[in-house]
């Protein structure tokens, strides 16, 4: 078997171990490389920070633990963000998991911000049905949501006294892995109701929501465990996102190490066999 | 009438919707808020039938003694703890329910996912060849943004992050409008196909 | 390293499923299992709690609203379809779902990716301020921000006319055809590139919790 054969059949399990020690050597060992913020995060923290104290922003979690590494950086920060500036939340969840994971995020952020749940923040849970339960809000929240995620009527919390529709909240923040998510609140309350919305996605879906940003149908969107990082950066704190940064390099570095040593050798065989 | 009947509901309820974003007034703005509040239930029920499925093989797969089965023995127990969980305490946190979820749900679910970022590299090494022109506009086009999204990027070239930015904000959302206004003619008239009767392969089967 | 009981099983698991990297073996299924089963329990409870209870029963049993009765009825013909005979009756119920979804999907998809994409591409064909900057300070930065609404397009329009298949790929349409090809694998490379980031992300993200919560080295 010739060289170039040998490293074209190279054991996975090496790759594997590879990538492994790419990424488990910066976090142990940090570089501290800067953290650039790019234009679409800059957009995202300047919508919220151009709410006034008391708006209402209603944060939709879509997202499950499989893609919690990227997100749920996102879903702390911004829950920081809005109670540092006296915003009231309320959140809902187009995927069950997503509603777990909202309800943590803001209740480790209310014990640090002195927040009450249902005066300041409350969780109306999880509808089936995506697209159609966005455009039922539209009309009616509470006969939607008659009670929150953990059965308790919807009445007997202050926070939710003037709430009928669209027309009481200020800004909507879909946190979203996939389907339904991002995608459905443009299409219905932005494209319908004409509310601004942001997104916090994941990289994999970020490049496909280019197209609303440039038509000013997302006014911000935050992009995976990266544009996590931007945006702890732009509030000043450190979080698990920013604490990833250096191993995400080290390991963009590995891949396309690979790639390029992998053409090498596939343009010497090429070569080789004319 | 086990095909005509469902090929009426299908058309009402798409025509209803259609109308009321048309005409926002009654009676299709009623009829809309029904259908809505109709819709979040009967979506439960197909969800419901997802997890039936699933019990109904795995159930059968322990009876039968299928292959694998002491496996399908721990799915179900799993099942029954959690539900149980859920049914006894609730699902708010601070519960045995919110303890499994995160205890055992999370780190599963995230290190399933996580095992992709290994398949990647080795699909990278493997696959990612500069056949052809167009392929190698896609490599470079990747190796650009993988480069430019990450500090180390900005550490050996300070401008690179920029070039990232101006692939993302053009040529890559021009190439995706493109797809995603193609998706949408192609999601549009299957809808209308589907309203109006022509499109009947979602009532094959059973 | 942690005395957490939770953080300990979580750390084993995490490291069950790991092992599938080695090769498929009885700890990776029996956590693959668990997983599947704990899961399809979550979203039933979920089910229960947030939707059947307060958007179900309350309003059936608890409100009297009567024509609830309808959606309970063509939730249970959802579920004959777990039996042979029976089976048919689950298109009801279906057809509502896919008539409903039809409805949304042809308004939404016009109005968001057909008429306001559309809209965006042609509103700014060329930005004059970008060329006059251009011009004003020749250089590497201006130069690509005056083309850049150019590049927009003329990307969008040769991915669409790639896209049309009624007319075969050749001549100037072939061309054009074939320019588009080129933005689309740009697309795709930049996805391409966003996905590595994505899956590395979950893996920092997996490794993190053993080095920081686990074993408590970071």
């Amino acid at each position: 078997m010739s060289i170039v054969e040998r490293f074209e059949t190279i054991d996975r399990r090496i790759i594997f171990f590879l990538i492994f020690l790419a990424v488990i050597v910066p976090l142990l060992f940090p570089i501290g490389l800067k953290i650039e913020v790019s234009e679409p995060v800059r957009m995202f923290y300047n919508t919220i920070e151009e709410l006034e104290a008391g708006s209402f922003v209603l944060i939709s979690a879509e997202y499950d633990p499989s893609t919690m590494p990227e997100v749920y950086p996102m879903n702390e920060a911004l829950v920081k963000h809005c109670f540092a500036k006296d915003l009231k939340i309320v959140s809902i969840g187009l995927w069950p998991q997503g509603v777990s994971l909202n309800q943590t995020a803001m209740e480790q952020a209310a014990g640090q911000y002195g927040k009450e749940y249902g005066a300041d923040f409350i969780n109306l849970g999880y509808k089936a049905g995506g697209i159609v339960v966005i455009s039922a809000m539209g009309e009616d929240i509470p006969t939607t949501f008659p009670q929150d995620y953990a059965l308790r009527p919807i009445e007997q919390y202050g926070i939710m006294e003037g709430i009928e529709n669209f027309d009481n909240i200020d800004l909507i923040v879909s946190l979203s892995a996939g389907d339904p998510g991002v995608r459905e609140w443009v299409m219905i309350a932005q494209g319908r109701y004409r509310k601004d919305v942001i997104g916090g996605v994941t990289a994999v879906s970020a490049p496909a929501f280019y197209p609303f940003l440039d038509a000013g149908q997302l006014k911000g969107l935050i992009g995976g465990m990266k544009g996590a990082a931007e945006y702890e950066t732009l509030l000043g704190q450190i979080g698990t996102a920013s604490a990833g940064m250096d191993a995400q390099s080290v390991a963009h570095g590995m891949i396309i190490f690979f790639i390029i040593f992998a053409n090498f050798f596939y343009f010497l065989g090429k070569r080789r066999k004319r | 009438m086990r095909r005509q009947g469902p090929l009426i509901i299908t058309f009402i309820t798409g025509a209803v919707i259609i109308l009321q974003y048309f005409i926002p007034h009654r009676p299709f703005s009623d009829l809309q808020q029904l259908f809505n509040s109709w819709f979040l239930v009967i979506a439960v029920f197909a969800l419901i039938l997802g997890i039936g499925n699933l019990s109904k093989i795995h159930i059968g797969r322990v009876v039968r003694r299928r292959e694998h089965w002491p496996y399908s023995i721990v799915l179900i127990v799993g099942f029954v703890i959690m539900f149980s969980a859920g049914v006894i305490w609730g699902i708010q946190r601070g519960t045995p329910f919110y303890y499994i979820f995160w205890n055992i749900h999370i780190p599963m679910g995230s290190t399933m996912f996580a095992l992709l970022a290994f398949f990647v590299a080795s699909a990278s090494y493997r696959a990612f060849r500069a056949r052809t022109p167009e392929a190698t506009v896609l490599l470079v086009s990747a190796i650009i943004v993988m480069l430019s999204r990450v500090p180390l990027g900005n550490f050996i070239w300070k401008d690179l992050p920029l070039v990232g930015d101006w692939i993302m904000a053009y040529p890559n959302m021009a190439g995706q409008r493109a797809i995603w206004m193609g998706i949408a003619l192609g999601v549009v008239s299957t809808s209308l196909r589907i309203i109006l009767g022509i499109e009947r392969t979602y009532l094959s089967g059973r | 390293m942690t005395t957490d009981i939770g953080t300990w099983i979580a750390a084993l698991l995490t490291l069950c499923i790991f092992s599938f990297l080695y090769r498929d073996n009885p700890f990776y299924k029996f956590a693959e299992h668990l997983f599947v089963g704990i899961s399809a329990a979550y979203w039933v409870c979920y089910y229960i709690y947030n939707i059947l209870i307060p958007n179900l029963y309350n309003p059936l049993f608890i409100q009297g609203q009567l024509l609830f009765i309808i959606p309970l009825i063509l939730g249970v013909m959802m579920l004959m379809r777990l039996f042979p005979q029976p089976a048919w009756m689950s298109r009801f119920p279906l057809a509502f779902i896919v008539g409903t979804y039809a409805g949304y999907n042809f308004i939404t998809y016009l109005q968001t990716y057909a008429i306001d994409q559309v809209r965006a591409t042609m509103v700014r064909v060329v930005d004059v301020s970008a060329w006059q900057e251009f011009f004003a300070h020749p250089g590497v930065v201006s130069f690509f921000n005056a083309i850049a609404i150019p590049v927009v397009v003329v990307g969008v329009i040769t991915g669409l006319i790639y896209f049309f298949f009624s007319r075969e790929h050749k001549g100037v349409f072939g061309g054009l055809a074939r320019t588009g090809v080129w933005f689309l694998m740009i697309a795709f490379g930049a996805s391409f590139g966003y996905t590595v980031m994505a899956r590395i992300s979950l893996l920092i993200g997996r490794l993190y919790f053993l080095l920081h919560d686990w074993l408590q080295l970071i």
